[in-house]
């Protein structure tokens, strides 16, 4: 559940959000979605950028955002991230528990699977167990592994106790891998589930046909007869489909490809500002530049606002050097925004004591807009004294020979559904991907501490001194978080950003309608 | 002649089947040395060390190597290909599923090609050294020297984006009228005839352009044959080896060779099938894709042998 590194660009399996958990929606409407009554009927074909005999729709194997998309019309979760990535019921009506650790759940009453069964508990808990079982081959098992017994206790309720307390469990509910199917379910040619649409035909690398759920338990909902859901691997391919009007929505569109359709009339993009993005990696425990004052003249020299503009033509939110985005409900407002100041840089840098000797800084495709942000900062490193040289090394590889291992240099990282996920994963000091090699045991108490904590404004407090530590103390660089941007046509309505990722957090198909 | 060619027919599919044999035994060893397998594939970066394990022994991936080679040839023997290991399907409905849609595009594709390579081919070879032939050779060769997927992707940027008469994806699903079907491949059609176009015609021509300098056609000159006599009846036939190599050549690069056509116009067929079978490493779907491959190669080579031998007379009287 976690390789998350790459942007945009090419395809392979290791691509875009792996775990970005789960899509909003159902108990959501955006302001811009209200403002038109949703209208029922017509068909769409939608895009996504990967397509391959290993397209799934076995909520266990998902991999590729595309597998999420697919498995959204056909299935819901207990839970869904919304716009500010906080939990909401979705199959569950009620979620509680005793201090984090035994968690009950009652079931919404009520609904039925496309074949007209009934959901009760036992489906619930088969759909949870089979994550721990080795031969189901789990992406989700490390997720998973949390969960030490899952028992229905009516046949409305289950309950889950969990090896240790955690306060995000729910979101955890709410990753996409934990979709809810029927008890016994081992052949996933077709998928039955109690999604927005019945699976008509699956065919894996070829195309995925989903026919409205006429039964399904959101009242209204979904607004299309009929979707088409298809992978377009080529980038270009993608884009020239939808301007040649073979498709309504083309998801995962480069920056660079926005223009073109902007000028089309009849088109438009949806952008989703997210939790992806490319960092800047001091690597603490490297010599010479293994030192926190090196980290922060290469913070102050990075130039947000240039970098947004000029290398994902606007479509980018600025960071602060930690990886809690501004739309996350964590996100602590009050640590000032990390601004380009070169001559706080040149005072930390004549502190490090690296000298005029050339300090070469790797970057690569495989982490987006690396090549270019480092160009930046070399030029604006050359006005006081430092002599950065960008070694360019290929994609193929990147993340097995050069991440983690290059003294400077870049990563790609993409959201989490959760802050406790995302700072387990790179920031704890004994984490394998922690990033820039950053340790500190008053950061991983505080960590534990909030992973139990149920109370959120506890929580928010000690999330947001973590914040303040990661802009202040490790060798990160996080200027930007870039968006997820999808093109579509300007008939089709409904669609507002979900920070779990693109084409609204992969759960578009049930919230879009065609406008007449 | 009739028992000196079915035994040579005879000889080349024991040969055939001798190298299928060489060839799955060369394929599986070669997806062997690939880093990494299935499971870690499947797994991505989820790959634990236990996770793997498990799911390597719900696949059979535990076993030996030759083991799991036995296994697969005695299925195939006895023709089930097996299943694939990514999605458990059946090997032979992925393929009966993407097998038609490059029949189609192949088929089609050598209807247009092999017509028109030959017309010109025959053409310049008889009216060599003229203005015609140097424009043949001149737009031949460029049309060689431009890579398919630029080729492709200017034709969806004009018929498709701007002018709109094609449509940019050409696969649909349940299409079953033929001009609608061909209003769908135009574009891939287009340019892979562009692309295998060249080779055909110029090899038609060469062949022809030296057959048509031996003495026995100016013998037929002299005897007063015109000249579309002398190229069909006196030349071609001596000449059609080559030429129908050169069409079994490309027809056979047509049906597992396309990859970079069925990206960009984003065409489920047996290329990207087995591209994706080699990224998963999925054993069965890549030695099945490759012994379809290998298989429709070694026919079409066949056949074109056989064609030219009996079109040739002197080949057909030893």
């Amino acid at each position: 559940m976690r390789d998350d590194r790459t942007g945009f660009s090419g395809a392979g399996r290791r691509e875009f959000i792996q775990l970005a958990a789960a899509g909003a929606g159902a108990l959501w409407l955006p302001g811009s979605a209200q403002a038109q009554a949703p209208r029922r009927g017509g068909s769409i074909r939608a895009a996504g950028y990967s397509s391959s005999t290993a397209d799934t729709v076995d909520p266990a194997k998902q991999t590729l955002s595309t597998d999420y998309v697919r498995c959204n019309m056909f299935y819901n979760t207990l839970t869904l991230l919304d716009a500010n990535l906080a939990p909401q019921p979705e199959l569950a009506e009620s979620i509680e528990s005793d201090k984090a650790t035994v968690w009950t759940i009652k079931l919404r009453k009520g609904i039925t699977f496309h074949d007209g069964k009934a959901l009760t508990a036992a489906d619930v808990v088969y759909s949870l167990n089979r994550h721990n079982d080795p031969k189901v081959g789990s992406i989700a098992k490390p997720l998973a592994a949390q969960m030490t017994e899952v028992v229905a206790t009516a046949p409305d309720t289950v309950r889950i106790t969990l090896a240790s307390p955690n306060a995000d469990f729910p979101v955890v509910l709410g990753t996409f891998h934990f979709h809810i199917i029927k008890e016994g379910t081992t052949d996933f040619t077709k998928a039955v589930g109690t999604g927005p649409y019945m699976c008509k035909e699956f065919t894996p690398g070829v195309r995925t046909v989903g026919v409205r759920n006429p039964n399904y338990w959101k009242p209204g909902k979904p607004y299309l007869d009929e979707i088409e859901f298809f992978g377009i691997p080529d980038e270009t391919a993608r884009v020239n489909a939808l301007l040649a009007g073979d498709i309504q929505i083309a998801g995962g569109i480069t920056p660079r490809s926005t223009r073109q359709i902007k000028a089309q009339p009849g088109l438009a993009i949806f952008e989703t500002p997210a939790g992806v993005y490319t960092d800047l990696i001091v690597r603490l425990d490297a010599p010479v530049t293994g030192n926190l004052d090196f980290a922060l003249a290469m913070k102050y020299l990075q130039d947000r606002e240039q970098m947004r503009d000029a290398i994902w033509q606007g479509f980018a939110v600025i960071g602060n050097d930690h990886p809690i985005t501004p739309s996350n409900r964590f996100y602590n407002k009050d640590i000032p925004l990390r601004a380009f100041d070169p001559d706080k840089a040149k005072f930390h840098f004549q502190k490090s004591g690296v000298g005029s000797s050339a300090v070469p800084i790797v970057v690569s495709p495989a982490a987006a807009g690396s090549a270019e942000m480092a160009v930046m900062l070399q030029e604006a490193g050359s006005k006081i004294g430092l002599n950065l040289e960008v070694r360019r090394v290929p994609a193929d590889g990147y993340w097995a020979n050069h991440w983690l291992k290059s003294a400077v240099g870049y990563g790609n990282i993409n959201p989490r559904p959760s802050v406790d996920i995302l700072l387990s994963l790179f920031f704890k000091s004994d984490a394998p991907w922690n990033e820039s090699a950053y340790k500190d045991p008053k950061f991983d108490q505080l960590l534990l501490a909030a992973r139990g904590e149920t109370d959120f404004a506890k929580r928010k407090q000690m999330y947001g001194d973590m914040q303040l530590m990661i802009r202040d103390s490790s060798g990160m660089g996080i200027p930007l978080f870039n968006s997820y941007l999808d093109g579509h046509v300007s008939k089709l309505k409904g669609l507002s950003p979900v920070p779990v990722g693109g084409m609204m957090g992969f759960n578009f198909a049930e919230n879009v309608w065609l406008e007449a | 002649m009739n028992a000196a060619m079915l035994r040579l027919i005879a000889l080349r599919l024991a040969l055939g089947l001798l190298t299928l044999a060489i060839v799955s035994a060369l394929v599986f060893t070669a997806t062997e040395l690939l880093p990494g397998d299935v499971a870690e594939a499947l797994l991505g970066q989820s790959a634990t060390p236990q996770a793997v394990a498990g799911l390597r022994a719900a696949l059979h991936l535990d076993q030996p190597a030759w083991k799991r080679f036995l296994i697969w040839a005695g299925g195939m023997l006895s023709g089930d290909p097996g299943r694939s290991l990514v999605n458990q399907l059946p090997v032979a409905s992925l393929i009966g599923n993407r097998l038609p849609n490059s029949l189609k595009l192949a088929g089609l594709t050598a209807c247009v090609t092999v017509p028109l390579a030959l017309t010109l081919g025959i053409t310049t070879a008889m009216w060599r050294g003229s203005r015609y032939d140097r424009i043949v050779a001149t737009l031949i060769i460029g049309i060689v020297s431009v890579p398919e997927f630029l080729i492709a992707s200017l034709a969806v940027m004009i018929f498709a984006v701007k002018l709109r008469w094609l449509p940019a994806l050409a696969f649909r699903a349940g299409v079953q009228d033929f001009w609608t079907m061909l209003w769908l491949l135009a574009m891939p059609i287009g340019t892979l005839t562009l692309v295998g176009i060249g080779q055909m015609a110029r090899m038609t021509r060469a062949a022809l352009v030296t057959v048509l300098a031996s003495s026995y056609i100016e013998m037929a000159r002299l005897k007063g044959a015109g000249p579309i006599r002398i190229v069909l009846i006196h030349a071609l036939p001596n000449a059609l080896g080559p030429i129908v190599n050169a069409v079994a050549l490309s027809t056979s690069f047509l049906l597992g060779g396309v990859i970079i056509v069925e990206t960009i116009f984003n065409y489920p067929g047996l290329a990207k099938l087995m591209v994706d079978a080699v990224s998963t490493r999925d054993l069965p779907l890549v030695q099945a894709c490759a012994m379809l491959f290998c298989g429709a190669y070694l026919s079409l080579v066949l056949i074109a042998d056989v064609v030219a031998i009996l079109a040739n007379p002197r080949l057909r009287q030893r």
